[in-house]
């Protein structure tokens, strides 16, 4: 589904990104983790498409094609999806119009009939019961005076209605309570099948006992310095990034 | 006209001109009007045309637009057809008392004046003037020739315009529509002067169309003076929808009494140059006065909104959003003032300006002046220049919405701020609908025409 090869990333001339490899399989999920400041959210943005960073060197190949060319529309609507570690509040655009041309522009682009006003509020209800965002919060401006966790389950209520391939949660569950992790996990583990895949950006090894991860990668200092099984995330909530650290100390 | 010198001085050919139409602008026009016709000339001799180095025009050149050899409605030309017939209004469900007003001249032929409540006028300047010169005169001056060169040759030349009057306690149900067709053979100028009155208790809505037709260069010099009396209301949209070779100057003052209220909406969608004056004068205690302009701007269109408030009485609101779009070479400018005098306590004085520009080469000037005597007021002001938020355009971006599209969107968020202010529903709905064409870049012109996309 996805495969980085050497990717090496800069911005403003620093190289944030020293040659990452990863492989993404259908149905894979892969948990990504790592003190702050690895280039977690670097990777993530530049699989999104976000222009200011540049790629210097590697590849990515997502189903076959090349990604890297791609605009950041185009990779969305070929199915993959990026929940923002900071969601953006969007003053005057509201969060109606905006969600139903997203999803209006998915269908179109795979060759489906648009949703009318009606069907696609019924859709967006249906999502939102799912994740359990409160109905006041679709008729403000995108994000627009949303709290952290809302910000949070609006990327997953986002994500519930367009149904993506290869979803990447950048620290989705930071900041959020239990119950509002839980939610977030059923959104996510909602969309599980053999053909759908997910990158998990986290620091806690409590998101991973919903989510369960297929691999566990630790990011650091812009390179995949280990990679293992989910008891990775435990053994790293249990000792920290210390002796990571120190391993890759030179 | 022609006094064609090399390198004439501007301010010189217009002087020599009024010298020479000066029986033509007397003939025919009221007491009221002549009488100050010469003070204001002189006025107008001793300032000129404005230049940068007035430091109320510091951003508007205005020479250009007055150096074609223009022709001048000095006398009414009325059209034989009726301009309801020929001139539809697009705003659909919009249930107006229309009149017009053709080349500076109000045609009474066109317009709905005897379909208003007992009691409200709508009709010329020109003929109000002379048969009611006590209703005209019941409220003083505003626009003092002394402290605006536009204002002193507007009041020099002025023959004709509006005039309305709605009475004491008459609340209008439908709004008052005023189309004003420019429509020459040659460049032409004109100079309109128009009066509202709102008494006391009255309620009024007025939209004021400016519109022009055929390609000539037009320049119009207006004056419109509105007094709102106590615990009265009054709505005033000023919709500017004419083509790039036209020059609109308009200067507009407010006087309110206490407890009325008074929100003025200036939406500059198309013009060459255009600058508004727009003072208010808060004359009495809990008065409301809002202010919100928008402009679309794109090619060499130059808007520039330059505001006065004066806080004169206790207990006042003032509340001025102005929101500009621009694009390609445009350029803009707004300069706001806040006079709160010294006893103008709890004073509340909010003033913003947000502009967008579109492209490197198009330009913004933005300055506010708070000039405060009172101690204890609220007064605010922002301004704001630059470009579509990226972060925001990206987010739009990553979820499917294609580049063009995410960019319409920001931009019409970014206007969407002052369109909600507009009261009257279908002319929101009309104006949403306009502004959406214009930032796609399509010509919007509210009501059909043939030009091309250059006019
Ligand atoms: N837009 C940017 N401009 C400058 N530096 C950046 C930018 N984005 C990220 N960086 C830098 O890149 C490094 C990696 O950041 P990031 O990818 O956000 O890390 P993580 O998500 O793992 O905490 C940090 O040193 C950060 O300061
Ligand atoms: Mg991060």
């Amino acid at each position: 589904m996805l495969s980085i090869k050497d990717l090496y990333v800069s911005i403003e001339g620093m190289e944030i990104l020293k040659g990452i490899n990863l492989e993404v399989k259908p149905g894979e999920i892969h948990a990504i983790m790592g003190p702050n400041g690895s280039g977690k959210s670097t990777l993530a943005s530049v699989l999104a498409g976000k222009e200011e960073y540049e790629v210097t060197s590697g590849e990515v190949l997502f189903e076959g094609e090349n990604l890297l060319e791609k605009a950041p529309e185009e990779r969305a609507k070929e199915g993959l999806f990026l929940s923002f570690q900071y969601p953006v509040e969007i003053p005057g655009v509201p969060m109606v119009n905006f969600l139903k041309s997203a999803v209006n522009e998915h269908r179109k682009y795979k060759g489906e009939k648009e949703l009318t006003a009606g069907e696609f509020l019924k859709l967006m209800r249906e999502k939102m019961d799912m994740v359990d965002m409160h109905p006041n919060l679709t008729n403000r401006s995108v994000n627009e005076g949303f709290s952290g966790g809302e910000k949070k389950k609006n990327e997953i209520f986002q994500m519930a209605l367009l149904e993506p391939k290869l979803a990447i949660l950048d620290e989705t569950d930071s900041g959020l309570d239990i119950d509002a992790l839980k939610t977030v996990a059923n959104g996510v583990n909602a969309l599980r099948s053999p053909e759908r895949s997910a990158i998990v950006v986290t620091h806690y090894q409590r998101l991973l006992d919903y989510i369960v991860p297929d691999y566990v990668h630790i990011l650091y200092k812009g390179k995949i310095v280990k990679t293992a099984g989910k008891e990775l995330a435990l053994e790293l909530e249990e000792k920290g990034y210390d002796w990571i650290k120190t391993e890759n100390a030179n | 006209m022609s006094v064609t010198l090399e390198k004439v001085d501007l301010s010189l050919k217009y002087t020599a001109y009024y010298k020479q139409v000066k029986e033509e602008l007397f003939e025919g026009s009221s007491d009221i009007l002549n009488a100050q016709r010469s003070k204001a000339f002189q006025s107008f001799v001793m300032q000129g045309i404005p230049t940068r180095k007035n430091e109320n025009y510091k951003y508007t050149n205005l020479h250009p637009s007055f150096s074609p050899e223009f022709s001048f409605a000095h006398s009414k030309t009325e059209k034989e057809a009726d301009l309801q017939e020929i001139f539809r209004c697009d705003v659909p469900q919009l249930n107006t008392t229309l009149a017009f007003v053709y080349n500076g001249w109000f045609s009474r032929k066109s317009s709905a004046i005897d379909q208003l409540p007992k009691g409200v006028i709508l009709d010329s300047l020109e003929s109000i003037s002379k048969q009611q010169p006590e209703l005209l005169s019941r409220y003083a001056s505003l626009a003092d020739p002394e402290e605006d060169p536009m204002v002193a040759m507007n009041t020099a030349f002025a023959k004709d315009g509006f005039f309305v009057y709605v009475p004491k306690g008459v609340v209008l149900e439908n709004a008052i529509q005023i189309i004003n067709l420019m429509e020459g053979s040659s460049d032409m100028f004109t100079t309109q002067r128009n009066y509202i009155y709102v008494e006391e208790g009255a309620k009024l809505q007025l939209l004021l169309c400016d519109h022009s037709e055929n390609q000539n260069n037009y320049l119009s010099n207006s004056v419109t003076e509105v007094f709102v009396g106590s615990n009265a209301e009054l709505e005033f949209y000023m919709l500017q929808n004419q083509h790039n070779k036209a020059t609109n100057i308009h200067s507009v003052f407010v006087e309110q009494q206490r407890d009325s209220r008074v929100t003025t909406h200036t939406a500059s969608l198309h013009g060459g140059l255009i600058r508004n004056n727009l003072k208010f004068i808060l004359d009495g205690e809990n008065c409301e006065a809002n202010m919100y302009g928008m402009s679309f701007l794109d090619k060499k269109q130059h808007v520039d909104n330059f505001t006065q408030v004066i806080h004169a009485k206790p207990h006042c609101v003032s509340n001025q959003l102005y929101k500009n779009v621009l694009d390609e070479q445009s350029t803009g400018a707004f300069a706001g003032r806040i006079h709160v005098v010294r006893d103008a306590q709890k004073t509340n004085a909010f003033q913003r300006n947000n502009n967008l520009l579109l492209t490197d080469e198009a330009t913004m000037q933005t300055k506010p002046q708070l000039i405060i005597d009172a101690d204890d007021v609220k007064c605010s002001h922002g301004a704001t220049v630059g470009q579509i938020d990226e972060e925001a355009l990206f987010y739009l971006r990553a979820r499917g919405l294609d580049e063009g599209k995410a960019r319409l969107i920001m931009m019409n968020a970014f206007a969407h701020e002052v369109i909600q202010e507009i009261k009257l529903e279908p002319l929101r709905e009309r104006i949403d609908e306009l502004v959406d064409k214009r930032l796609k870049g399509e010509l919007a012109r509210c009501h059909d025409c043939s030009y091309g996309k250059d006019c």
